[in-house]
């Protein structure tokens, strides 16, 4: 099937098989690998993109119903050699250890910080519950959003 | 869980995708494939389902791009919801927040944002879980659902549209089009809460209450639970027993008791055992009872 998807600003077309998932075609189709595989049933947020400005699971959606929408993933966040506030505030708050989960963080951050741009530490928790992280636990992520929110309001 | 007996990173049965952009059209599809389809709203458990083979559509129906299923309107008689409306919609409404909030607490309280961002409160319910928060809510909320075909339409109330043997009663050539809920009296105090074993889990006990009071008596209740028998279910016993009572903590405790008195929870372990869901029932319901009394004296005061 062929579909017209904008990625990271991008209208880009491609011929898709109808169960082909939107993260195959992110990963192997436009090598965009920031976006990752966990679970692949809605429970770890590792695969978090954004589909027209809201966080979704990319690993269940399929790559047809992108057809005519926007996607954003990490890869576009950052402009240029210039890094996205979130971006640099996880790596300043030491945020990241083994980075699997950060992509997905980092984008449900930022669908976050997009709503609400002064969220209270509860709100972080609840808004990012839906990713997992195995390996720094959630204190580092928690300061790395306040202290991105506090960048973006300046 | 039994998905990692599975590759879940890719989808590994093929199908025909199909984007109905009318409701006529979708339904013209199902006449034609009905039993081989599938409809697909979020996905969330379609999607899941379909990895682990569980199901096995020859074709996937998208009703996604059909805009007169997603809306929320309040007419005269109450509002319409459409069947496609997301999760994430129904939490942030004024409308739904302001005049029927135990539907947007429902709502606020199932899986994460990113889920929420898909599902629908249509999906919630055709998915035919027992443990749907949507399912639990619309029942004290005396909804009906409005069921299409290329035949017509029927109107179904909520508390006859599962089957109880995880099942709904929409059949393969209809679609849940739009769920109907009547206003709630002026000063209904309401309440929803779960629990589950992480606070993004499937519910393992959740519990819908609204109450009415008349001068400190009890002038109307409904009590639903979820997750605790084949399907969600209305617990008129103890509905019964409220009504007409002075609202103190032991006529409230009575009803709660009631409450786990009256619930089926299976006896194969499923996230608990049935001991777990009687006596969490008991303690749900008398919190979620406590809590929307309290909201109807705010309201009448």
């Amino acid at each position: 099937m062929n579909i017209e998807v904008t990625v990271n600003g991008q209208r880009r077309r491609f011929d898709v098989e109808p169960n082909t998932l939107l993260l195959n075609l992110l990963r192997d189709g436009l090598y965009l690998k920031g976006a990752k595989y966990g679970c692949g049933i809605g429970e770890c947020g590792a695969c978090t993109v954004h589909m027209d400005g809201e966080a979704v699971l990319s690993c269940m959606i399929l790559a047809v119903e992108a057809d005519g929408r926007r996607v954003d993933t990490i890869e576009g966040l950052a402009d240029g050699d210039e890094l996205d506030p979130i971006q640099e505030a996880f790596i300043e708050e030491g945020a990241i250890q083994c980075g699997f989960c950060t992509p997905g963080f980092i984008m449900t951050a930022r669908a976050l910080l997009n709503e609400n741009p002064d969220p209270s530490e509860v709100e972080i928790r609840e808004y990012l519950k839906g990713n997992m992280c195995r390996c720094t636990g959630y204190v580092n992520i928690v300061r790395a959003v306040q202290a991105a929110a506090r960048k973006l309001r300046k | 869980m039994e998905i990692n007996r599975f590759n879940s990173h890719i989808i590994p049965i093929r199908f025909d995708y199909h984007a109905p952009k009318s409701l006529e059209e979708a339904v013209r599809l199902l006449e034609e494939y009905g039993e081989e389809a599938q409809i697909l709203a979020g996905g969330t458990d379609l999607i899941p389902k379909i990895k682990q083979r569980i199901l096995e559509p020859k074709h996937v129906i998208n009703l996604k791009v059909i805009p007169e299923l997603a809306c929320i309107k309040e007419t005269s008689d109450g509002f319409k919801i459409g069947a496609l409306t997301k999760l994430r919609t129904i939490e942030l409404s004024p409308l739904i927040n302001e005049k029927l909030p135990v539907l947007g607490e429902a709502a606020r309280v199932i899986g994460s944002v990113q889920i929420r961002n898909r599902g629908t409160i249509g999906g919630n319910l055709c998915n035919a879980s027992p443990c749907a928060d949507m399912a639990t809510a619309l029942m004290v909320l005396d909804a009906i659902a409005r069921v299409d075909s290329v035949e017509g339409t029927r109107e179904v109330p909520i508390g006859k549209f599962f089957d109880g043997r995880g099942q709904t009663i929409v059949v393969p050539n209809e679609v849940l089009h739009e769920l109907t809920v009547p206003h709630l009296p002026e000063g209904t105090g309401s309440a929803f809460v779960k629990v589950g074993w992480t606070t993004f889990d499937i519910a393992t006990v959740n519990v819908a209450v609204t109450l009415k009071l008349d001068d400190e008596k009890v002038a109307d209740c409904r009590i639903a639970l979820g997750a605790c028998s084949p399907a969600p279910f209305r617990v008129r016993r103890s509905e019964e027993a409220l009504k007409g009572k002075k609202l103190t903590d032991e006529a409230l405790e009575e009803a709660a008791q009631i409450v786990s008195e009256h619930i089926e929870p299976r006896e194969r372990w499923r996230r608990a055992p049935p001991e777990y869901r009687r006596k969490t029932s008991k303690g749900l319901a008398l919190e979620a009872l406590t809590e929307a009394a309290g909201g109807a004296r705010r309201l009448t005061k």
